[in-house]
């Protein structure tokens, strides 16, 4: 069945002479090129991209592209990823004349359409998230994370501050961290409690003066919610420090608590996991942020504001804030997945964000009871939108470790869960059903994780068998790095 | 209720098995006081057949292409995107993937990207490109804060003022704050002037930041001003316009260090500014130093060639705050685009793009310059598809003619905030033509500008 050869590598394709793209002769008067580009300027041979016809492109890729999971094949549990269904209609939508072909450039009154959904993309984040400033801006989460803090650096220096830290725990993402780091702060991780949430007694000992940010996830990596957030964010507060909250997990909680209502002060969202972007392969992704009123002025520009009074052709236009922190980026955002995010709210109004959440936490908490006997969960009773297991048990009594299980689960058409992510817990398996999967999917998926746990170990190392591949070597790989398809030019 | 599968009976059955009596009560570890007591305040639910009609009528109010002929450029441009770009981007296999860490279940989107990857190096004639970066303008920061690893030098940079006003406050934002010194040498007329650079650098710069074709679409002497910054032991990092590749010399032929460029062009729509694509190549040697996915060959344990994500040890996953970059999220997908028109274009392809957009651009300013009052900002410069006119009844005056008429010019350079700038970037605007301009397009305009 699979077409072994249409998968090949591309450049082995390549046959001198062949096309895939003609275009039209100049319909304007022609000048020899040396008389437009100075010879210096000109290449003297041309680029070595290959020759296929458009059959081979279309050929190639497609058979490729089967080469995959995807959420609209598989169920795709993977912890921390939000996998869940991205409907049909927001690609349309997205790509409708009049959204999808604008230059950033075109004047505004040719754009209030545009800035109108923009707008109001902004007002709804910002009910979302019980914070009300919102940047479109950020490129994705981790962006968000580092315009957000040097949105508070720069709120610190205004009110003639210098404060030099940042604070997380140690299940934190490894964005957090990185994001910090090259906004130029300390990183200062802290200890998590036996509850597997974020430990007062390391917190305290932490603060002090110098204290910019805390940043934690809630509900954190390991799914489950912080209850204390309320006394965490006093302490930040009161040590005059910052709270920072990483939306990652907002799929458990959209309607039933706000960021900015437990003690959030910036916050980002990532549109493309919560608001079901989609995930494109890794990207493109959108991480939007929302700040308190007095860190509104300190954004990076352009923001939409809207002004009722004014003509209908100008009632939107992009404004800078009067301190902002500059541009993290070029243009405006990623529209286009900003777009989805809208055509997703509006479709599920607020009665069907919170169905998203009740629903995405009653598949993770039975999920996680039908596997509670093989996979024990180390910390927490109940789970929000996620649970993270630990194959502990499995390793020690016949060395079935996470990756055997991630692996094999392969075979019987699962996506992988996540693995030895968060740190913290040993053999981590990190399990996110997301609300739009069926009982009878995650019913099957229990039976067959008992399943494999009764296969022979030295079967499961082996695992998977089914797949194109199987187990490549990664440290072969990285010892002698071949990065390009190593065809002729 | 859109996207969800429990149905009541389900539900309860579920709560049963997890051994709690109602859906609220899953929600126990969130205390009382902080539950949001009252529904979100957003606009209410629509249906898909209206929310098409909303949408639709959202659309309506933006004045695009089906009205207006683009003739705008200042990093992103209205190239032609044959069918089959479309036709891949929206399989479900691509789109509905997560990023390949499961390498077993993401040969496609492995064996794309190391393509990607492939057709990249081979157009810019770099050793190494990464799988992706957000957009042409952390491109530069992220570019620049490479060159400080390598070089040890983290106090200084230099870019050329030639370089894209927003690039620039992108890397002023990214940088400044870690005490590092953001020069910009100024741009007179339209592009740098090498003694002007060669003073502004010295030993403790980590890198010179060019723009060829610039801002302006001119051309800069990219080969000379490389050399410049080799002699302060700087790296030379050049933002090129990768559809210039067809027939332009490429960065790796003349010494660059780090190529870098917004990708948009290559197959992906206007839609407002992004997603965009930021290309990331490099010379070899700092390949350990790079931001970003890699993707790499290798076998799998029965000797197969199959592909993995390499180097992860650079990536915050794993390095956390000591990661060479914080980004995760990449734009796979747009990657993926331009894979598809790289293919499909090929050598002969790419040149003719490349030619066809230069030709017309140089007809076009040809004709736009015999119009009265409109005069090339830079009559002396060379050009690639994108030049500066003035108006001598101003930017606004030229751009409202030219919509009246059907056309979308600029952008207008006061739009942005130069450091440095002379008063005849006040009047200037930008024109850039790309192949699917048509000499009756640009003869229309001009007839329009005349009367």
């Amino acid at each position: 069945m699979r077409n072994k050869l249409a998968t090949e590598s591309l450049f082995a394709l390549s046959q001198p002479g062949r096309r895939g793209a003609e275009f039209p002769a100049a319909d304007v008067p022609e000048r020899p090129l040396s008389e437009l580009i100075p010879a210096s300027a000109l290449a003297d041979k041309p680029t070595g991209l290959p020759e296929v016809t458009e059959s081979d492109v279309i050929r190639h890729f497609v058979n490729l592209s089967t080469l995959n999971m995807c959420v609209d094949t598989h169920f795709y549990p993977l912890g921390s990823c939000t996998m869940k269904y991205n409907p049909k209609r927001h690609e349309r939508l997205a790509s409708l004349p009049g959204i999808v072909d604008l230059h950033p450039y075109q004047n505004q009154s040719d754009l209030q359409g545009m800035l109108g959904m923009l707008y109001e993309m902004q007002e709804m984040l910002a009910e979302i998230a019980g914070l009300p400033a919102v940047s479109l801006q950020p490129a994705a989460g981790a962006q968000g994370e580092f315009t957000a803090l040097l949105t508070a650096k720069a709120y610190f220096e205004d009110r003639g501050e210098k404060r030099t830290k940042v604070l997380f725990p140690n299940s934190a993402h490894g964005t957090n961290p990185a994001s910090a780091a090259i906004a130029g702060f300390d990183c200062v991780q802290l200890a998590s409690s036996k509850e597997g949430l974020v430990d007062l007694e390391d917190l305290k000992a932490h603060l002090d003066d110098q204290t910019a940010v805390f940043m934690v996830t809630n509900p954190n990596t390991l799914g489950l919610f912080e209850k204390d957030i309320k006394q965490i964010a006093q302490m930040v507060h009161d040590v005059g420090g910052l709270v920072y909250i990483d939306g990652a997990n907002m799929n458990a909680i959209l309607g039933y608590t706000r960021p900015g209502d437990f003690g959030g002060d910036m916050m980002h969202f990532n549109v493309h996991k919560t608001f079901t972007g989609p995930h494109g392969a890794g990207g493109p992704g959108s991480g939007p942020i929302a700040v308190r009123d007095f860190l509104a002025d300190f954004l990076p520009g352009p923001v939409i504001h809207f002004h009722p009074d004014a003509d209908e052709t100008d009632q939107y236009t992009l404004e800078t804030p009067a301190k902002s922190i500059g541009r993290v980026r070029s243009f405006y955002g990623n529209i286009g997945i900003l777009v989805r995010g809208y055509c997703y709210l509006r479709t599920l109004g607020a009665p069907g964000l919170k169905a998203v959440s009740e629903n995405a936490v009653l598949n993770a908490n039975y999920l996680k009871a039908l596997l509670k006997d093989v996979l024990p969960v180390p910390n927490g009773d109940l789970c929000m939108h996620e649970f993270v297991a630990s194959a502990s048990k499995s390793k020690a009594a016949n060395g079935i470790t996470a990756m055997d299980i991630a692996k094999r689960l392969l075979d019987f058409g699962f996506h992988a869960p996540t693995v030895y992510f968060p740190l913290v817990v040993p053999e981590a398996i990190m399990v996110e059903p997301t609300e739009t999967e069926s009982k009878e999917t995650l019913d099957a998926f229990a039976e067959t994780i008992i399943k494999i746990l009764k296969e022979d170990p030295e079967f499961l190392h082996q695992a998977p068998h089914s797949t194109i591949v199987q187990r490549p070597d990664e440290v072969v790989a990285a010892r002698n790095p071949i990065l390009q398809c190593c065809e002729p030019q | 209720m859109p996207y969800i599968f429990n149905t009541p009976e389900q539900q309860q059955e579920m709560l049963k098995t997890i051994g709690v009596d109602s859906l609220e009560a899953l929600f126990a570890t969130i205390p009382s006081e902080l539950r949001l007591d009252r529904p979100l305040e957003i606009p209410p639910a629509l249906t898909e057949m209206e929310l098409q009609a909303h949408v639709s009528r959202l659309a309506a109010k933006n004045v695009g292409p089906t009205s207006r002929v683009c003739m705008q450029g200042g990093g992103a441009y209205d190239h032609f995107i044959p069918a089959a770009v479309d036709e891949i981007a929206r399989r479900g296999e691509f789109y509905t993937a997560y990023t390949p860490y499961q390498a077993e279940a993401s040969q496609g989107s492995l064996q794309t990207f190391f393509e990607f990857q492939s057709l990249i190096c081979r157009l810019t004639g770099m050793d190494v490109s990464n799988a992706s970066l957000y957009e042409g303008g952390t491109c530069v920061s992220e570019a620049a804060f490479m060159a400080m690893r390598v070089t040890n030098r983290h106090n200084r940079v230099v870019l050329l003022g030639s370089l894209h006003p927003e690039y620039q406050q992108v890397v002023e934002t990214y940088l400044t704050h870690l005490n590092c010194e953001v020069v910009v040498v100024p741009c007179v007329d339209g592009a740098a002037d090498p003694a002007a650079v060669d003073a502004a650098m010295n030993e403790e710069t980590a890198c010179l930041v060019i723009q060829h074709p610039n801002f302006f679409g001119t051309l800069e002497e990219a080969e000379q001003l490389t050399e410049i910054a080799h002699k302060y032991g700087a790296l030379s990092v050049v933002s090129y316009d990768p559809i210039s590749l067809g027939i332009l010399k490429r960065p790796g032929d003349y010494g660059a260090d780090i190529a870098i460029a917004e990708g948009q062009s290559l197959g992906t729509p206007l839609q407002f500014g992004g997603p965009y694509l930021g290309l990331f190549s490099c010379s070899e040697k700092f390949v350990r130093r790079m931001p970003g996915r890699l993707i790499g060959q290798t076998v799998d344990r029965n000797g197969k060639r199959c592909y993995v994500l390499n180097l992860q040890a650079r990536e915050q996953h794993i390095r956390r705050d000591k990661a060479t970059s914080n980004i995760c999220s990449n734009q796979g997908l747009i990657a993926i685009r331009a894979a598809v028109y790289l293919s499909l274009l090929g050598k002969q392809g790419i040149r003719e793009v490349a030619e066809l957009s230069c030709q017309k651009a140089h007809y076009a300013a040809e004709q736009l310059a015999m119009v009265e009052g409109i005069e090339l900002l830079f009559p002396e410069r060379s050009f690639f598809k994108e030049f500066a006119v003035s108006c001598s009844e101003g930017a606004d005056y030229l751009l409202r003619k030219a919509r009246q008429a059907g056309f979308d010019l600029g952008p207008e350079l006061s739009r942005f905030d130069y450091k440095n700038a002379s008063d005849q970037f006040q009047t200037g605007v930008l024109v850039a033509i790309t192949e699917q301009r048509t000499r009756s397009e640009i003869d229309q305009l001009v007839t329009a500008l005349k009367a």
